[in-house]
């Protein structure tokens, strides 16, 4: 049997080994540290924040807690609008929103999934404050005038019934307590004053719920004020009128007897959705599950399809002009080499737009290539070629601008590549072509591997040069990303759209490393 | 739905007559609390240069408030946003177009304003809100300029026989008038002009762009040029395909095609018919330091004035929102030229013309935008 090993103070080698390491490890870790909280802080997490974004949705139930609650009990594949206490719900929701401003930021996000929605809260929010809100305040003081005192919703909110049985009046005395915070001030207090008529109305439809064992406890509350309130209540609260915020709301805006409307609301009601997700491939979900976007407004699988197919033609070409380049400032004497090797250089020392603008001068119909085309009489006149304004022209300037990440990584491959190989394999009777393909190419492919992925991972991303030269055929899928951040504010939707493209990049990343091998890349 | 205002009238047909008593800076009300330095944000180039001369250099001589220039109004809603979520807006006043200002209100990236209140009066007394009249399209949003964007082409077009564009039409008229068009990559105006040349009468456009049959019909009437269009994005290329010979017939902001044609004496002509007016002004953000609201507002009480506004169309041919300045608009300031007949707002200029139909873009534009891509992409 064999004997453990064991250091000199008689512990096991392979612990002592272990704990040695592991002090290295931790060594090593407080080493990179710095840069470990940087990256973290600055790239990590932003990338998080933006892949957090594209299923985020928190701002329809947060903007309209009561009305999304109430929704859940709405059937919207039926053909009816929503109940006279979605309306209450939603009278409440919307005075506070208004209140504090965010009713319009709540349409503009409803607006990306339904159009007109937008200027429907602008509209509304104008009106609510005209809203009769009287009807069951009144109902609930005819019966005991104590209720319009605020010393009645202390006593219900003391209850143990509050707030499980008060799903509604609980989010309205909520609101209210905002309401008059944000209207008043931060050190406002709600509880002195009796709440606005709409808290009075999600009582109403509360009360409709409660079971009469419920009831019971509230009238035989041991607080006296409270039973004081809840008696009799029960009898005279079923002849209350239902309510007229339904017929108020629709006075105010066509758009709320919509049932599409209503079914947006209620489909974006979860705090997380996958509807960016669903609109990035060009469809939506509608009540007959998720379907393809009518044909005339597919537009982001053809992009990205495109983004993919053009970035590679756009890798290739930069390897079929970087790899002769390359070799020359690889084999060329140094002072020569280096000469050269500032010409490849100095256009990446010049502004982007510079560089693109300047291809516009020679592309275009009456710029200097074709100029001299014609001069030439290769091309007629008024059969000049388009050579800017579509792809061809996204291709040619992509390529010019990408050119040297194709062949610095190239140049310091083949700079280690020994000449002594392929004299070696020469003298042993091979070729030119044959040592170039067997020996040379073979050495190369790191550089290559290196190149390409740096190359295709800049031009997948790239938006203003294709904006400026790609005309409509050679635009990309980060032209509809750059639009949906600046211009249409849809930043989950950019989010959406921004997160399939690093995921196809990190499937294309894993297939590569799978082929080629990521082992195979070198910068240098 | 379509309502559409009638500009000239509010604009350049103002009868109001000049009094001169403008507020100098003597009787400037003192800015009581005011930080003294402020980040005004703007577009840059020419413009940024009108405003220099007609509000910055004067305010900061009559306050001694320092200002800084940013020149990011392009980015300024995505901009405004992010600083927001941060919690950290750097910027005090900001120039954007009247559809950005919108939805910055929408989104509660900017203040409200109280015309009456916050902004000066027309020098014989008319409040604010009648001088800027219609013009007060969101409630955030101080109007500064109206520009348009209207078709500029080359007056040396052999192939169209001498004759000239008089009508918005021309542009779909490939026989009459045949070239390369450069048009805007948005839907924006290309919708309503195709429909108009389509027949549609403006006051119906916006009601037939709502059924999916208008939008098809508005597409395929610009599927007859789609192949000889260039699609801009940046206002300064089609005055530069122009000048190229690139296009024969373009569309841009009028100033770019002033400076174009006055300044560089390019062979370049403005085709005013069917022009769409839109509106450039501030707005002040949300979430400012009371002392720094307090001086931006100082600041745009000043800017927005009778005479400020009239004195920024001596740099730039854009007209002055408010009705009170039309009259007091004078010459170019290094051209020596009148800048009345330049300005989009001129009688002879604006016979035909609408106004950017701000809530129904508001509402479909994100739709519209979609399948106007699809339709160029495909």
């Amino acid at each position: 049997m064999a004997t453990e090993l064991t250091t000199h103070d008689g512990q096991p080698l392979h612990k002592s080994l272990a704990k040695a390491l592991r002090r290295e490890k931790l060594r090593a870790l407080v080493l990179i540290a710095p840069l470990l909280v940087f990256v973290l802080l600055t790239f990590v997490s932003p990338i998080l924040d933006m892949l957090f974004r594209s299923v985020e949705n928190s701002i329809v139930a947060d903007t309209l807690p009561d009305t999304t609650r109430a929704l859940q009990s709405w059937d919207p594949l039926g053909d009816e609008l929503p109940s006279e206490e979605v309306y209450a719900s939603l009278a409440n929701d919307m005075m506070l929103a208004q209140e504090v401003k965010i009713h319009t930021r709540l349409g503009s996000r409803l607006n990306y999934d339904q159009p007109g929605i937008a200027s429907m809260f602008r509209k509304s929010g104008r009106r609510i404050k005209r809203l009769d809100a009287e009807i069951h305040l009144d109902a609930f003081t005819n019966v005991n005038a104590a209720w319009a005192t605020p010393a009645s919703w202390t006593a219900l909110r003391k209850h143990s019934l509050w707030p499980e049985a008060f799903p509604s009046s609980s989010i309205a005395w909520n609101n209210w307590a905002k309401f008059v915070k944000s209207d008043e001030g931060d050190d406002a207090d709600p509880t002195a004053t009796s709440p606005y008529g709409f808290t009075y109305s999600a009582l109403h439809h509360d009360l409709k719920k409660l079971s009469s064992e419920q009831w019971n406890k509230l009238s035989s509350s041991d607080n006296s004020e409270l039973s004081a309130l809840f008696n009799g209540l029960q009898e005279a609260s079923v002849s209350f009128p239902d309510g007229n915020y339904k017929e108020q709301f629709l006075d105010m805006h066509d758009g709320w007897g919509e049932l599409d409307n209503w079914q947006t609301i209620h489909r974006l009601s979860p705090k997380v959705v996958d509807s960016y997700y669903w609109a990035s491939v060009d469809r939506e979900r509608t009540s007959d599950g998720v379907v393809q976007k009518p044909e005339n407004e597919r537009i982001y699988v053809t992009l990205f399809i495109r983004t993919l197919l053009m970035s590679l033609l756009i890798t290739f070409s930069c390897i079929l002009l970087g790899y002769p380049i390359a070799y020359l400032l690889a084999t060329l004497p140094t002072r020569t080499s280096n000469l050269l090797m500032i010409l490849v250089l100095l256009p990446f020392w010049t502004s982007l737009l510079v560089r693109t603008s300047a291809w516009k001068v020679l592309l275009q119909q009456q710029g200097v290539i074709n100029n001299i085309l014609v001069w030439l009489g290769l091309v007629g006149d008024d059969n000049r070629l388009a050579l800017i304004n579509n792809m061809t022209g996204t291709i040619i300037t992509m390529t010019h601008i990408l050119l040297p990440f194709m062949i610095l990584p190239l140049f310091s491959v083949m700079k280690t590549i020994s000449p002594s190989y392929v004299r070696a394999a020469k003298s042993m009777g091979a070729t030119d072509w044959y040592a170039f393909r067997r020996i040379y190419f073979p050495n190369t492919i790191p550089g290559i591997g290196a190149g390409s992925i740096l190359v295709f991972i800049l031009s997948i991303g790239y938006y203003i040069t294709p904006e400026l030269v790609g005309g409509t055929k050679g635009v990309f899928i980060s032209n509809r990303i750059a639009y949906h951040i600046s211009s249409s504010l849809n930043w989950g939707l950019a989010a959406a759209l921004g997160s399939i493209l690093l995921v196809a990049v990190l499937i294309l990343y894993w297939a590569y490393d799978r082929i080629v091998g990521i082992d195979n890349v070198k910068l240098g | 739905m379509s309502k559409i205002i009638k500009l000239a009238t509010g604009v350049a047909l103002a009868s109001t007559v000049g009094v001169g008593a403008t507020v100098t800076a003597a009787e400037m009300a003192e800015c009581e609390n005011c930080g003294d330095s402020m980040t005004i944000v703007s577009w840059g180039g020419a413009y940024s240069k009108s405003q220099l001369k007609a509000y910055h250099e004067p305010y900061s001589a009559a306050t001694g408030t320092e200002i800084i220039n940013d020149e990011s109004s392009a980015e300024a809603v995505a901009k405004l946003r992010a600083m927001n979520e941060a919690g950290n807006v750097t910027w005090d006043v900001v120039d954007v177009v009247a559809s950005d200002a919108i939805r910055l209100c929408d989104e509660g990236l900017a203040i409200e304003i109280n015309p009456d209140e916050d902004l000066a009066a027309a020098p014989d007394g008319t409040p604010a809100s009648e001088d800027f009249g219609d013009l007060l399209v969101s409630d955030c949003f101080i109007p500064q300029i109206v520009y348009s964007t209207t078709f500029g082409y080359r007056t040396d077009n052999d192939d169209w026989n001498g004759a000239t564009p008089s009508d918005i039409c021309a542009i779909f008229d490939t026989d009459g008038f045949p070239g390369q068009r450069s048009l805007e990559k948005r839907p924006i105006a290309n919708m309503e002009w195709a429909l108009m040349c389509d027949g549609v009468a403006l006051e119906d456009v916006y009601d037939v762009l709502e059924t999916d049959e208008g939008v098809e019909r508005a597409l395929a009437k610009l599927g007859t040029i789609k192949d000889q269009t260039v699609w801009w994005s940046a206002g300064a290329e089609t005055p530069q395909l122009l000048a190229d010979g690139e296009v024969a017939i373009g569309s841009t902001y009028n100033g770019r095609l002033f400076s174009a044609i006055e300044e560089q004496d390019q062979p370049i002509a403005i085709l005013w018919d069917a022009q769409m007016f839109d509106l450039d002004g501030w707005i002040i953000p949300a979430g400012l330091s009371p002392e720094r609201e307090a001086r931006a507002r100082h600041y745009m009480k000043f800017a927005t004035d009778t005479q400020r506004l009239a004195d920024q169309a001596k740099y730039i041919s854009y007209g002055p929102a408010r009705a009170s300045s039309a009259p007091l608009v004078g010459k170019h300031a290094d051209l020596g030229i009148d800048m009345a007949p330049h300005m989009p707002t001129d009688p002879a200029n604006a016979q035909n013309t609408f106004l950017y139909n701000y809530e129904w873009w508001a509402d479909n534009r994100d739709d519209m935008d979609a399948k106007f891509q699809a339709w160029l992409a495909n």
